[in-house]
């Protein structure tokens, strides 16, 4: 890399989560590079979800969730006072464990994103889910029926327009917490291409147990694991190969090689 | 399986299959005694035209119309405060001795005998506030009762919408506002509704309350300041005073179709919106 400073998408600096009087997170700094599909590995319980969510502020949402440090996107600051948490969630989409559709239309759930942006012009909205649906190659099969339910469709379907639902909103990076967890091989390796296409255009960041699926899409690597104090902690973070090929750290090697997590 | 599961398992079905057609047999008995009593009294007369003589004879017009007058100004109080309450319940505050004391104060109020609103609205909104018998003390009265039974459905409903969903709301970019209106509500609807259904049932047929607070003039009312007799009311004076059994049973038998009503209409209602929804 010549010029690091330039080359990433998403920063940490310092980041401390606490919940409560719990240290969750310790003292984690890292990069996140542009066009690129990062992977987040650890064994349960190590705080991958939690280092994901502190990118769109989603543990805001837990009572008594406190930060230290700050966080980027581009250059600007995601935690600064200035930043809006609101503002910061306009710009990171996000996929969850399972397909979590609401309980409407195939249209509505991801016209919903919009909406609540503001966009109300019912041709601006077509565009957009068209837009979407095709980023996540469902539009050719969907395009006739975005009026039925969107829980009529399969897992793997479901999970593709939530997806689709999470790119609606234009964002400049999309954060996937174990999103083919609930999917079964076959759909996985498909939610898998996908994932390589929208990396063309987005930073990605995957929490991911299955280290298989971090060797197949990710370009980066992360391992976490928890610390001494029970807090989790950034043990090692390189390029995917090798990571997997030669790790530096010996915790690493123990477990991806299968030892122990 | 042995034979002595087996058994029990005959003998527990038996009790149950028995217990669900017991009160099968009973709830329709009920209501199919009062519809062959009060039936053959319906007529358009009897809808159109306000009791004459005590009730003895003429219609139940003024009553049917004070009926719907106090219920539409106990909802249009007790909806908006109600739901109001179980969302700052449920999404806008932390457990707190202060939520406690209000969910406490509602599990209690729900629990309450009517008469002892009945007795407050007339000491209160009758003769303190001077609003005198009218739709609007009947109807404030009302709306103190059915308020904790909307605040505990509607909480429960608005509580049991999937975290997920408030979650996705939120990583979308979407306000609090945004999240709740958009997210939550929709799918709290029906709950929602079944609790405000359950209070339309209790106010219409509400007698120890509104006897106390609307009055029981026979006269159509013209505002929310004129005295009125609900339905249930009427029937129990009619009933009561032995006026006139047969007016009673024709009463009775409007107040279970109308209630049947509501709920068919509120539910269509309901399964309208969410079908505008998709």
């Amino acid at each position: 890399m010549d010029n690091p400073v330039q080359n990433y998408k998403l920063k940490t600096v310092g980041i401390n989560l606490y919940y409560g009087d719990f240290h969750a997170l310790r003292d984690i700094s890292m990069e996140i590079l542009e066009c690129s599909i990062t992977a987040i590995i650890g064994p349960s319980g190590c705080g991958k979800s939690s280092l994901l969510r502190t990118f769109n502020r989603m543990n805001d949402l837990i009572p008594n969730a406190r930060i230290e440090g700050e966080a980027y996107i581009g250059n600007q600051p995601i935690y600064g006072s200035d930043s809006d948490a609101v503002q910061i969630r306009k710009k990171i989409g996000m996929v969850f464990q399972k397909p979590n559709l609401f309980p409407t239309s195939i249209y509505n759930n991801i016209a919903i994103g919009p909406k609540s942006q503001g966009i109300k012009n019912k041709g601006d909205l077509d565009g957009i889910v068209e837009k979407s649906l095709r980023q996540v190659a469902l539009f050719d099969d969907l395009k006739d029926r975005l009026s039925e339910p969107g829980l009529s469709l399969s897992s793997e379907q479901q999970q593709r327009l939530c997806i689709a639902r999470a790119l609606a909103i234009e964002p400049e990076a999309i954060l996937m917490d174990e999103s083919c967890s609930a999917l079964d091989p076959v759909s996985t390796l498909m939610i898998e291409d996908l994932m390589k296409k929208l990396a063309e255009n987005y930073a990605i960041i995957i929490v991911t147990h299955n280290m298989e699926q971090a060797v197949r899409v990710s370009d980066m690597a992360a391992f976490m694991m928890i610390g001494d104090d029970r807090a989790g902690m950034l043990v090692e973070y390189s390029n995917t190969e090798d990571m997997f090929s030669n790790p530096k750290d010996e915790r690493t090697e123990g477990y991806i090689t299968g030892r122990f997590g | 399986m042995n034979t002595n599961d087996k058994t029990i398992e005959k003998i527990a079905k038996a009790i149950i299959w028995s217990a669900a057609l017991f009160v099968l047999v009973i709830l329709t008995a009920i209501i199919a005694y009062i519809l062959a009593k009060g039936l053959p009294i319906l007529n358009w007369g009897f809808l159109t035209q306000i009791p004459r003589n005590m009730g003895r004879s003429g219609g139940i017009s003024s009553t049917i119309v004070g009926t719907l007058m106090v219920t539409a100004v106990a909802l249009v109080i007790a909806i908006p405060f109600g739901i109001g309450t179980a969302f700052y319940l449920a999404e806008y505050t932390k457990e707190s001795w202060a939520t406690r004391l209000m969910r406490f104060s509602a599990e209690s109020l729900a629990g309450i005998p009517s008469i002892v609103y009945g007795l407050f609205g007339f000491i209160f909104f009758v003769i303190s506030l001077n609003m005198k018998w009218s739709v609007l003390s009947g109807g404030l009265t009302l709306s103190f009762m059915i308020l904790p039974t909307i605040i505990r459905t509607s909480e429960e409903a608005i509580r049991s919408v999937p975290t997920t969903y408030r979650e996705v709301s939120f990583s979308l970019g979407a306000t609090k506002w945004q999240t709740i209106s958009k997210a939550v509500f929709p799918s709290a609807l029906r709950g929602i509704t079944n609790g405000v259904i359950l209070s339309i049932g209790r106010c219409i047929a509400e007698t120890a309350a509104v006897i106390l607070t609307a009055g029981t003039a026979l006269k159509m009312p013209t505002s929310i300041f004129s005295p009125t007799r609900t339905m249930a009311v009427h029937f129990y004076i009619l009933a009561r005073e032995g006026i006139s059994m047969e007016n009673a049973y024709g009463t009775a038998a409007l107040l279970i179709i109308l209630i049947f009503l509501i709920n068919v209409v509120a539910n269509a209602a309901v399964n309208r919106l969410m079908e505008k929804g998709r």
